[in-house]
């Protein structure tokens, strides 16, 4: 590649469609929403010109189910919104879910509830992210905190979507999504692109929901000779509707393991100063750079603190949060909402130290000093 | 062409998923039929065709045939059908719903898939009544009928989903009933045939709910009555006086335009000439 192309300065948003572009996504169905519109805009620009399709639809129900459609019918799709979209998607998530259709969902997280604060950044969906849908159900969400990994993780988002067969949410805020920085352009020799697993045996010999030993069954795409059947009941390893319990107790657990169990596979962290740390922040997306800030200045102080990001928001790092807290003395949890990342820490990390929370739900990022103050105000 | 039924059931059928779960009297089995005997006559090949459905009894209809099917969620199948369809093009895509599904949950997406005019044949399987949850009143349940949840009847105003399909920008529409059989399949052979969206309205009845709540008799009486009430739509041209208090059936519309996918891939081909 051309040394001059390499480098750009791009908005987050930019970032996560040149991130889906290069892992391959053709296919993309949204409607307009702050913060996140731009993710539609410059889709619908360079799709057509790469062969791929973009489509604005009715509604986000909408866009949800038209991306399962283009994916199911062979191209890899994604679609973007924000708080309310994202509600409006739960329904068709958990269909995708069940379907074990992969696809990707980018959620440019603004304050809520409801319409709340359009232009202004917050974490009001990590538990949304998990939960939102009703049931049991498989849930992969990533969380980048610059514009570099947006674009990585949005390709990651399309691997694991296609590897696992699942939807996989790239779980950003505003501030991650709107930020301007330096994007380094991987070349595509160097990008690891993952494709669906497809059928190898003949059409009649296809059980479509038949998981190979690594729990996922092979995906054949519409059009391509294998007629099978897709619902959203549940549905034994043909694929037609079953009331049996035990079947349908399966189903909803191998969807859940397939994921849970290769939890390794999508585990993605950073620890900054972590080694001698006595006090951890746990922080992601945008607060983590501020949460980054603040442990520089508490260091220059000589408290020994440290960061603790999770990229990888569902499933929970439980395995890392519980070694964090095998050394930590205290570990702060700042988030842009009142606490739901906080939750899950406190219940794994909460019985060896305690577990305290930084948060703001302001539509404003959590400053540098506002972290210190709370670690230092905790330690008069 | 070989119409014998059972030549029929054995090449379009999942005969292991029958029987199929349709109450006696039903007319939804009429009308799939009649979809199976238009995919035969055209000469549709199997492996192209994909039935997407939403959710209640008329969405049931795909899982008992051997094409590519979707069930999806109530009243999003034309949104399912429209990534389908857009995705590839060469798909022959029909969408089977209801008349609660697509009009009353799903009619944003009905209205919106016509007036882009993507290229997806939508058939409504119409029996003015929610069926699979028990009987409870739909946008198509007539002003003063009785419901489970219209105890003391309907003050609903219903929808005319034929006129609200051209109205929102279809290109072919039509109407038969599960008694007219024929010229239902009439119908879907020319849906299937127009490049762009084609809504047909298949007339059906609900003996168990709709009917036995407003004292329709069984369904036999209920087809008499469409035998006796329905007239095609061509006597408004020479005999209109034969229409009044008629249910009109036939082809009302059918006026192609550009349509979505071919007009995307006009975008697409700016690019590759370059």
């Amino acid at each position: 590649m051309n040394s001059e192309k390499k480098y750009k300065l791009l908005q987050g948003n930019e970032a996560c469609v040149e991130g889906a572009l290069a892992a391959g996504m053709r296919f993309f169905a949204g409607y307009p929403i702050t913060p996140s519109t731009e993710i539609a805009e410059i889709s619908a620009q360079k799709l057509p010109q790469l062969g791929g399709k973009f489509i604005q639809m009715e509604d986000e129900l909408a866009s949800m189910a038209a991306i399962i459609g283009g994916s199911l019918a062979g191209l890899k799709s994604m679609t973007a919104t924000s708080g309310p979209g994202f509600s409006l998607m739960q329904e068709n998530f958990g269909y995708a879910a069940i379907t074990e259709i992969p696809c990707v969902i980018v959620n440019v997280q603004r304050g809520g509830p409801s319409t709340g604060l359009p232009t202004s950044p917050a974490q009001g969906e990590i538990m949304q992210a998990k939960w939102g849908t009703h049931g049991d159900h498989p849930v992969v969400a990533l969380t980048p905190n610059s514009v570099q990994e947006t674009y990585e993780y949005a390709i990651e988002a399309f691997n694991i979507a296609e590897k696992y067969r699942t939807p996989v949410i790239l779980l950003m805020d505003e501030t991650v999504g709107h930020m301007r920085e330096k994007l380094q352009f991987k070349d595509p020799s160097e990008i690891k692109v993952v494709n669906r697993k497809k059928p190898t045996c003949k059409p009649e010999e296809y059980i479509a929901y038949k998981p190979d030993e690594d729990m996922i069954p092979p995906m054949a795409s519409f059009g391509e000779g294998y007629r099978y059947h897709v619902t959203g009941l549940t549905h034994d390893e043909t694929g037609f509707p079953t009331n049996n319990n035990e079947i349908s107790g399966k189903l909803v657990q191998r969807i859940v393991d397939k994921v849970e169990k290769n939890i390794d596979d999508i585990t993605f962290y950073e620890e900054y100063k972590m080694e001698d740390a006595e006090i951890v922040i746990v922080a992601f997306g945008g607060v983590s750079r501020a949460a980054k800030s603040a442990v520089d200045n508490m260091r220059n102080n000589n408290i020994k603190v440290g960061m603790f990001r999770p990229i990888t928001i569902w499933p929970f790092l439980e395995k890392q949060i519980s070694a964090v807290s095998e050394k930590a003395k205290e570990i702060y949890v700042a988030e842009m909402n009142l606490g739901q990342y906080f939750i899950e820490v406190d219940r794994v990390a909460g019985k060896k130290c305690p577990v305290k929370k930084i948060n703001k739900i302001t539509g404003e990022l959590i400053t540098p000093k506002e972290i210190s103050d709370a670690v230092m105000g905790g330690r008069e | 062409m070989n119409t014998n039924c059972s030549n029929l059931t054995e090449k379009y059928f999942r005969v292991n998923r029958l029987p199929h779960i349709w109450c006696p009297g039903c007319g939804h089995g009429t009308l799939m039929n009649t979809v199976v005997r238009a995919i035969d006559k055209l000469g549709l090949n199997k492996d192209e065709v994909v039935l997407v459905s939403g959710i209640g009894c008329s969405s049931r209809a795909p899982g008992y045939l051997d094409f590519n099917t979707l069930h999806t969620t109530h009243g999003r199948a034309l949104a399912f059908a429209t990534g389908i369809k857009l995705a590839n093009p060469k798909l022959h895509v029909i969408v089977i719903m209801g008349d609660g599904d697509s009009s009353a949950i799903g009619g944003n997406h009905l209205i919106h898939a016509a007036r882009r005019n993507i290229d997806i044949t939508t058939i409504v399987f119409n029996n003015n009544i929610y069926g699979m949850t028990g009987g409870q009143y739909s946008p198509t349940t007539p002003y003063g009928d009785f419901a489970t949840t219209a105890p003391f009847g309907n003050i609903d105003k219903p929808f005319d989903l034929c006129s609200l399909a051209q109205g929102a920008g279809a290109t072919y529409v039509g109407r038969a009933t599960a008694y007219h059989a024929p010229m239902m399949q009439k119908l879907i052979e020319n849906g299937l045939k127009n490049k762009g969206f084609s809504f047909i309205e298949g007339l059906s009845l609900c003996p168990t709910y709709y009917g036995r709540k407003n004292k329709k008799g069984n369904a036999v009486k209920m087809h008499t009555f469409f035998k006796d009430n329905c007239v095609d739509v061509k006597v408004l041209e020479k005999n209109p006086e034969k229409a009044e208090n008629k249910i009109l059936l036939g082809e009302f519309y059918n006026n192609p335009k550009p349509e979505y996918t071919e007009s995307y891939q006009v975008i697409i081909d700016k690019f590759q000439n370059k």
